[in-house]
């Protein structure tokens, strides 16, 4: 009894953050298996990239997984959420939505989405700051400096 | 008899290889430019290295192999063909120094795939890339679209003799104007006046759209090159799904549609000539072609149920049949997508049209609908010559700027491109199978390496065999080229080992 105790103990505190939303479905697995999934609630988690494409009182918020990005159509007071989305500069919010993944959109001229009912972060996203990498700073330096050498070598062979 | 190449010349294709890659390093200047503007250092250091190494190879070629004299035909297709590798790996360079690409080889594949308008990539999580390397993706398309050479050429060069030869090396073997380098000025104008305007569309789309504005004009401008120089690179990994817009769809088909016809086209329109669309061959074939493609394509979904809706229907199976017949290879659906969902019948339609490919001297790749219409011509000729009296003349004629009387002369060069063509796909699609990958699924993805497409059923992938990439960098390279300098290439090795001298 104790130890059935434990378990749900565990499983609660452990599955706590993610009440409401079942177990994220990989792009792949969506893409793959499109036909199965069509019409069908999912759980998608991945990071915002891009742009937030506001259309009206909605908008468009891609998310990428680690292999494919997938659009999501939520209202855009929901996406007002979205702080962070993932660019060369900055790592974007980590985000997992719950809606109706659409193989062929009736909607959307049969683009694959989700459209969202409920968003959620997970994680937030933040600036990139880029660190010089010192061996091709050297290395440009010392190829202009050979640049140059063959510059005038060239010039000199001339005259 | 096959001659053993002189002495004289290596010197003469070593020398015009050099200015070719200075000027190939010289463009890296402007993805270095727009590093700086967004204050990426990295992505500029990258550039600078590729700039230093591109110009010192050029200046020790053209200094070591310093000659005076012009260029021969042979020499001619020699530098085009290797001007084309040297810029795939010398292109390259910055792109693996990102640390986007697995390996130098993958890199060398998209800059192979960028050059030569093809638009098939490696690279992993583009949705990351800087806005220096992401633009030096789509420049290289418009550079391979207009030839590398003839940017040298129109840029670098002055007077030079022997330039219709490397201009007709690079498959455009139809001036515009009677001058080469005027010709290649030409292209370079209506590119850049496009350019301008295809981006202000894009860029006040992508705004309405609700993308940021530098976002919306620098995507603008990135899909606007691969679009007009039939490329298919796209700044996010989700390629044209990324906008979700019907309007930034319908922009990109006019522009891959323009990208797909004929400079000389071009200018007659431009001249005030637009009758000339209606009468020319090309147009013409181009026309029935994309219909009948498309009903192949639609006939497809529809019986499979693909696209419930009838708009859904035509926007996908319309939208991916241009894209595939201009070469482009620009998508709103995954790649996985055509082989899980859209059937043989659709998928052969969209084979069909990356075959054919759009029109001459143009940035397409493929057959082309010159060739093509004038194989059905003289096929029409000898069916008629078969049907009438013995006597009776069969006189063909057709419509290309001015009317042309069907003659042998034209139908076997035609006759042999396409010929090749249709044996660099099935040497592709054989590779694929050997490779373990199904006949439709190699077939459609060596096709589009081949035609310069850039469609992919999910073939091409960084886990793909080397022999495959290797295979396919082949293909893009021979398909762009229109297989002469590539064919000349490959006799003056045989010529080098077995040659008399």
């Amino acid at each position: 009894m104790k130890k059935n105790f434990c378990a749900i103990l565990f499983l609660f505190l452990f599955l706590s953050p993610r009440l409401g939303f079942g177990q994220p479905i990989s792009s792949t697995e969506l893409i793959n298996k499109a036909k199965e999934y069509d019409n069908k609630t999912v759980t998608y988690s991945g990071e915002a990239v891009g742009d937030v494409m506001r259309r009206g009182e909605f908008a468009w918020v891609n998310a990428f997984d680690g292999v494919s990005a997938i659009g999501i159509w939520l209202s855009e007071d929901k996406a007002k959420g979205i702080n962070f989305t993932g660019s060369f500069k900055s790592a974007g919010d980590i985000i997992e939505v719950e809606g109706v993944f659409h193989r062929a959109c009736k909607e959307h001229g049969g683009d694959l989405d989700i459209h969202a009912a409920s968003l959620k972060k997970i994680k937030d996203g933040s600036v990139v700051r880029e660190v010089v990498n010192k061996r091709k700073r050297i290395t440009t330096l010392i190829l202009l400096g050979v640049l140059c050498l063959a510059l005038i070598w060239t010039q000199l062979k001339i005259k | 008899m096959i001659l053993k190449p002189r002495l004289e010349d290596f010197k003469v294709i070593g020398y015009y290889l050099g200015k070719v890659i200075i000027g190939l390093g010289l463009t890296m200047m402007l993805p270095l430019v727009i590093g700086l503007a967004f204050c990426e250092i990295n992505p500029s250091l990258d550039f600078a290295l590729s700039i230093e190494i591109a110009l010192l190879a050029g200046l020790l070629l053209v200094k070591v192999f310093d000659t005076e004299k012009d260029l021969n035909w042979m020499q001619g297709m020699i530098v085009v063909s290797l001007s084309w590798l040297a810029a795939a790996a010398l292109g390259a360079i910055p792109l693996y120094l990102s640390g986007h690409w697995k390996s130098f080889l993958d890199a060398c594949f998209d800059a192979m795939s960028g050059f030569a308008t093809t638009g098939l990539t490696l690279c992993q999580n583009i949705d990351s890339l800087s806005y220096a390397h992401n633009f030096w993706r789509h420049l290289i398309m418009f550079i391979g679209g207009q030839g590398i050479v003839i940017v040298a050429l129109s840029l670098f060069v002055k007077g030079l003799a022997g330039a219709f030869k490397m201009y007709v090396g690079e498959a455009r073997d139809e001036r515009v104007l009677p001058n080469v380098i005027n010709t290649a000025r030409f292209i370079w104008i209506v590119s850049i006046v496009y350019l301008v305007l295809g981006t202000l569309a894009l860029g006040i789309t992508g705004l309405l759209a609700g993308m940021k504005p530098v976002n919306a004009f620098f995507h603008g401008t990135c899909i606007f090159m691969a679009a007009f120089d039939t490329g298919g690179f796209a700044p996010q990994s989700q390629n044209i799904l990324y906008y979700h817009s019907p309007a930034y769809e319908i922009i990109t088909i006019s522009i891959m549609i323009l990208g797909a016809l004929n400079f000389k086209l071009h200018y007659h329109l431009w001249m005030g000539n637009p009758k000339e669309i209606f009468k020319n061959i090309e147009t013409r074939t181009l026309f029935i072609t994309v219909m009948l493609t498309f009903f192949i394509t639609a006939i497809g979904l529809d019986k499979l149920g693909v696209y419930p809706q009838v708009i859904a229907l035509f926007r996908k199976g319309f939208y991916h049949l241009i894209s595939a017949h201009t070469g482009t290879g620009y998508a709103t659906i995954y790649a996985k997508q055509f082989i899980n969902e859209w059937g043989d019948l659709a998928l052969l339609g969209i084979i069909i049209a990356m075959a054919l490919g759009g029109a001459v001297c143009s940035t397409t790749g493929g057959i082309k609908m010159l060739r093509l219409g004038i194989v059905v011509k003289a096929l029409l000729q000898d069916i008629k010559k078969i049907i009438l009296p013995e006597r009776a003349i069969a006189v063909q004629k057709f419509h290309h700027i001015k009317e042309v009387f069907l003659e042998d002369k034209q139908v076997r060069p035609a006759l042999i491109i396409t010929l090749s063509y249709l044996v660099l796909y099935s040497f592709g699609a054989l590779v694929g199978m050997f490779c373990g990958y199904p006949f439709l699924n190699s077939l459609f993805e060596s096709t589009s390496a081949a035609a310069n497409v850039g469609l992919s059923c999910g073939i091409t992938d960084t886990a793909m065999p080397t022999v495959l990439k290797a295979t396919y960098i082949f293909q893009m390279w021979a398909g762009r080229l229109e297989f002469m300098s590539v064919f000349t290439l490959l006799g003056v090795f045989v010529g080098a080992i077995r040659g008399k001298k």
